[in-house]
């Protein structure tokens, strides 16, 4: 069902809002660290407990890694101001979260994904992060039921920025495709480490559903979706959960619900009603944000490639489909680049490809075997000095060590290639051991050349390249 | 009043070692020891600290180190400046105790330049009034007449400063809270322009319209402040990009040639001892050589309705983090939200609350347009005014305050009556322009009036010209 | 202009800025708010169709500072004023009617 745009008659339509944190090294509004895992409350200052008195002060990187990432989904970056958005809870230090209301940074831009659709983003705006609440006693770990509260501000006023999609999403897949191209792209830019698992990166999830060419459907909002296999399965269970309830004549109320990933369930958080009256007002400790022409073009300028581009230009470069998983994966970790320089250094970029993949997942963007060695590796295959089997091996030990001399590898491990002469007389000798099958394989018996290619494998303890053995026999059986 | 020694001579002294900071602050420590427990001036008397200070300024003076341009003066500060480990309160039972890890950017400029604190200031809970009766540790008294309010609501750095427990000191003002207590007390106050002195560590009333300045017995006095603290700070996004006005040098140059703004349609309900002494103002500027001209402020008298809405919608939002979760009180209960209520219900008095709950209406869905959108376009239109006026003159003059101090209990049962008395001042704080308070002569029970020269923004040096010379006139 | 401030609403204002108020405080709250919202018709007699909001007096645009550490306040110091704290964390009552 997740790739079928209509469920039973009923389209799907799904919106997301992601909130990533930024890559800074402070915090959005003051100087103290933004470093994840660190232990509890030890990063903090005036302005991250609101304690009385502490004013905030924008991070200029902060600004330009949110204009880089506008700029990347195609937004128009835009003058903005910062309000407050005014809710009591124990984790909010000022009981207002700063954030951008009417005037976001960044606007009006898209992402495409596979197969040329184009999701637009409503929205990317800057905001502060809330500290950490722990629940405890009771049904440990668990809101309802608990005993009391610990509250960690580490994580308040870390940089955020909200990314806010159009509702132009039409299956669970392509949400799924939307989180993971925002993803790369996040990567790519440097913006954020995006690390789900870690909460750096959260999703939450718009859906509801209605019938072709009717107005959209009540909508509920699905929280605290924190992996990519996790959003498709909400995206199912609610969209399932909606068409039986309108199906048995039910109505969908506007709710926000909780996405528990255990039970594979949406819990029902509020009723719309009683939604928070946030009494948004111009943040007045804060000035607008200007960003002048020069200053969006120079962030402009220095965006990176970004991965479709980078994409295509891996797809061309080995040969392979666009949408292979290998183009995807390699370009995901940043380790097209690598790719690149070993096809520049001579190297075979359809093997490397392949290599890259399979063994570095662990590596880093630029990983540690030089890029010289890897390009020896895949030279070696392809003039067929060594079989793809003492490939993998040898690939696994540049690896292990973070690179080394190929050949003297191959050697030690006894891979190197036989010369003709030495082959030939190997041949020769598996002849005279067995002419019977000899004789056969040249009356026209295609099954006595595996007895033979067999015996000279042997006669090399493994080390002759059995299509080399075949190639011979041929020769010497037509000649 | 006895002549008093101004914070000018007392840098001058201790600098050249003629005069110890010791015996300055054992001064200021004997007057409060005379009348502290009948005026209440103070939160908190720092005497230890301050003792220490004063002995390691006259160390330095005789080790010959440089020791800066206040050194050995006196300070009282308004108990909502933070000041590191030492206790600040904003006169509420919310944050009795409270040490604040951090030093306000006044206070670490005052003491980089010698100056001496003497302790905290009483003040009207979180700022919120203009008499000091709504502090929850008790009023301050006028030290010129004890039946009487000291204004408010710095009403204790007022007290301080006239009844000689500190040279000088500083408030804050939102609505007046430094100008008017000036008047009343026979001071010098300023309201310097928006973003001229840092509020980094400043507790936060109205955020668009505070500003901290100094109270002196002398304009020179309040100039040498202004030097110190004035000037940008990269910890406040709204301080001004520009250093300290050069205020002392102008003193001398008298206002030959400039001209005075007469508000004609200003708003009625002033008593007329005052009125009095502000055409004597007019007068004696005019006899110096500038010339009076009549301007009109149309939307002069909305500014108080504009005021209070703005200042308690910024205030309900300022004052949500006192929730008993990070510091200050808590009363403990059941579950948080019940916590949240009877926490803010017990710490926060009744003036506050009400502003609070004000201030949380006019910002709250189907309300925001009707009130607080309406209120920030009333804002506009006085700037517009004051723009305007300020075509024709470089200053405007009206008194500070409807009448001289008032008797406890006057307008403590009206809340409007009491707002009353910020009629002159807010209109200031709104257009985020520069104001002060020089006390000029007496007026009923021969208590004193105070002037209070309005400029446009970053109009210091030029209000501070038309203050000194008024101060001549006296 | 709405109309005069209820005494439901009054109540449900007191809720949202978290303020426990009694019966008689709810009262006496209404009146005063009432009076003083009645003050703010005055305000009615201007046009204010074209006039723009002023939020902050003194215009300026991009404060910004440089992405640079500073210290963190002593943690000892901090949760030594607080109310209440637990393994170098913030202590509040239970949350009740709270989303998570």
């Amino acid at each position: 069902m997740s790739t079928e745009r209509l469920i039973d008659g009923w389209e799907l339509v799904v919106g997301l809002e992601v909130h990533v944190e930024l890559a800074t090294k402070t915090k959005l509004f003051s100087a103290s660290a933004n470093r994840f895992g660190d232990e509890p409350n030890t990063n903090i200052d005036p302005v991250t407990l609101g304690l009385p008195g502490a004013l905030p002060v924008l991070n200029r990187h902060a600004v330009e890694l949110a204009m880089r990432l506008g700029l990347a989904l195609n937004c128009r970056v835009q003058p903005c101001t910062f309000h407050r958005k005014n809710y009591f809870y124990p984790d909010l230090p000022k009981a207002y979260q700063i954030s951008q209301y009417d005037q976001p940074l960044n606007v009006d831009g898209w992402l495409m994904l596979p197969g040329e659709v184009r999701i637009g983003i409503e929205r990317a705006h800057l905001e502060e992060d809330t500290g950490k609440s722990t629940h405890a006693g009771g049904a440990e770990g668990r809101i309802q039921g608990s005993d009391y509260s610990l509250i960690d501000f580490n994580r308040a006023g870390v940089p955020l920025v909200e990314i806010v999609s159009r509702p132009d999403i039409r299956t669970s897949e392509q949400a799924k495709q939307y989180v993971s191209e925002l993803r790369s792209i996040l990567l790519a830019v440097g913006a954020s480490d995006a690390k789900m698992e870690e909460g750096s990166m959260r999703c939450d999830v718009n859906v509801s559903v209605h019938k072709p060419g009717t107005p959209f459907g009540t909508r509920c909002e699905i929280k605290n979706v924190n992996s990519i296999r996790s959003v498709g399965r909400a995206i199912e269970y609610e969209a399932r959960r909606q068409i039986d309830l309108i199906s048995s004549g039910g109505v969908v109320k506007q709710q926000t619900l909780h996405w528990d990933d255990a039970s594979g369930r949406t819990n029902v958080l509020r009723t719309k009603e009683d939604a928070d009256d946030y009494r948004y007002f111009l943040e007045p400790d804060l000035v607008p944000l200007v960003p002048d022409v020069a200053w969006v073009e120079r962030i402009r300028a220095a965006l990176p490639p970004l991965p479709a581009a980078r994409r295509l230009a891996l797809s061309k470069l080995t040969g392979a489909a666009i949408e292979s998983e290998a183009v995807a994966v390699v370009v995901e970790r940043g380790q097209d680049d690598y790719i690149n320089a070993v096809a520049t250094v001579g190297g075979d970029a359809s093997r490397a490809l392949v290599y890259v993949q399979q063994a570095f997942a662990d590596e880093p963007s630029t990983p540690r075997v030089p890029a010289g060695d890897l390009a020896a590796l895949s030279l070696l295959e392809k003039n067929a000095k060594v079989t793809a089997t003492q490939a993998k091996t040898l690939l696994a030990e540049l690896v292990a060590n973070g690179g080394g001399d190929v050949l003297a590898m191959a050697k030690a491990k006894g891979f190197e290639a036989m010369d003709s002469g030495a082959l030939e007389s190997l041949v020769d000798q598996a002849i005279a051991a067995d002419p019977d099958a000899w004789a056969k394989y040249k009356a026209g018996e295609h099954k006595a050349m595996g007895a033979l290619v067999g015996a000279v494998m042997k006669l090399s303890t493994g080390k002759a390249d059995g299509k080399a053995v075949t190639a011979l026999l041929q020769t010497k059986a037509s000649s | 009043m006895t002549a008093r020694r101004t914070a000018l001579d007392i840098a001058e002294s201790v600098k050249t070692g003629a005069l110890s900071a010791t015996a300055v602050l054992e001064e200021n420590l004997s007057a409060i020891a005379a009348r502290e427990s009948e005026v209440h001036a103070f939160n908190l008397v720092t005497a230890e600290r301050a003792r220490a200070r004063a002995a390691r300024i006259d160390a330095d003076v005789k080790a010959g180190k440089s020791v800066g341009r206040l050194a050995g003066v006196t300070v009282a500060l308004k108990d909502n400046m933070c000041t590191r480990g030492v206790e600040t309160t904003c006169s509420s039972k919310i944050l009795a105790g409270w040490k604040p890890p951090y030093d306000a950017t006044v206070v670490r400029r005052l003491e980089e330049e010698g100056a001496v604190i003497v302790g905290k200031t009483n003040l009207d809970e979180f700022a919120m009034g203009s008499s000091t009766e709504n502090s929850a540790f008790g009023p301050t008294r006028n030290p010129l007449d004890t039946t009487r309010v000291p204004g408010g609501s710095s009403g204790g750095s007022a007290a301080a400063v006239a009844a000689g427990f500190s040279t000088v000191s500083l408030g804050s003002d939102t609505g007046g809270s430094i100008r008017q207590p000036a008047a009343l007390c026979g001071l010098v106050g300023v309201k310097p322009t928006y973003g001229m002195v840092s509020r980094q560590g400043l507790i936060a009333f109205g955020s668009s319209l505070d500003q901290i300045g100094p109270f002196a017995t002398t304009v020179a006095d309040a100039a040498l402040l202004m030097e110190v603290i004035a000037g940008h700070d990269p910890l406040d996004s709204t301080s001004l990009p520009r250093a300290a006005p050069d205020l002392s040098a102008v003193l001398a140059q008298g206002v030959e040639g400039m001209r005075i703004g007469r508000i004609t349609d200003m708003p009625e309900g002033s008593s007329p001892d005052v009125l009095a002494r502000l055409d004597t103002a007019f007068d004696a500027l005019r006899k110096a050589g500038a010339t009076v001209v009549d301007v009109q402020i149309p939307s002069m008298s909305y500014g108080l309705t504009a005021y209070y809405l703005v200042a308690p919608a910024e205030a309900s939002s300022n004052l949500a983090r006192f929730d008993g979760v990070r510091y200050g009180l808590r009363v403990d209960a059941k579950d948080l939200n019940s916590m949240y209520a009877t926490t803010r219900s017990a710490g926060f008095g009744d003036e506050v609350k009400r502003r609070i709950m004000l201030g949380t209406y006019a910002l709250s869905a189907g309300y925001y347009d009707a009130y607080y959108g309406k209120a920030l376009k009333v804002r506009r239109l006085i700037a517009d005014d004051f723009a305007k006026a300020y075509q024709d003159c470089d200053v405007i003059l009206t008194p500070t305050s409807p009448t001289v101090a008032f008797k406890f209990g006057d307008k403590t049962s009206n809340p409007l009556a009491m707002y009353l008395c910020d009629v002159f001042t807010i209109p200031t704080n709104l257009a985020g322009h520069a104001a002060m308070s020089v006390p000029f002569g007496t007026g009923e029970a021969g208590l004193p009036v105070g002037v209070q020269v309005l400029a446009p923004a970053l109009g210091e040096a030029t209000m501070f010209r038309v203050a000194a010379e008024l101060e001549r006139a006296v | 202009m709405p109309e005069q401030i209820s005494r439901e609403t009054v109540a449900k204002v007191a809720r949202l800025a978290r303020l426990h108020l009694d019966e008689a405080e709810i009262d006496r709250m209404t009146d005063q708010l009432a009076g003083m919202l009645d003050h703010f018709r005055d305000v009615d007699a201007l046009d204010l169709t074209t006039v723009e909001p002023l939020n902050q007096p003194i215009p300026l645009s991009n404060v910004l500072r440089d992405d640079v550490e500073a210290p963190s306040l002593d943690h000892d110091e901090v949760l030594g004023v607080a109310p209440a704290t637990q393994d170098g964390r913030f202590r509040v009552p239970p949350i009740i009617g709270f989303e998570e």
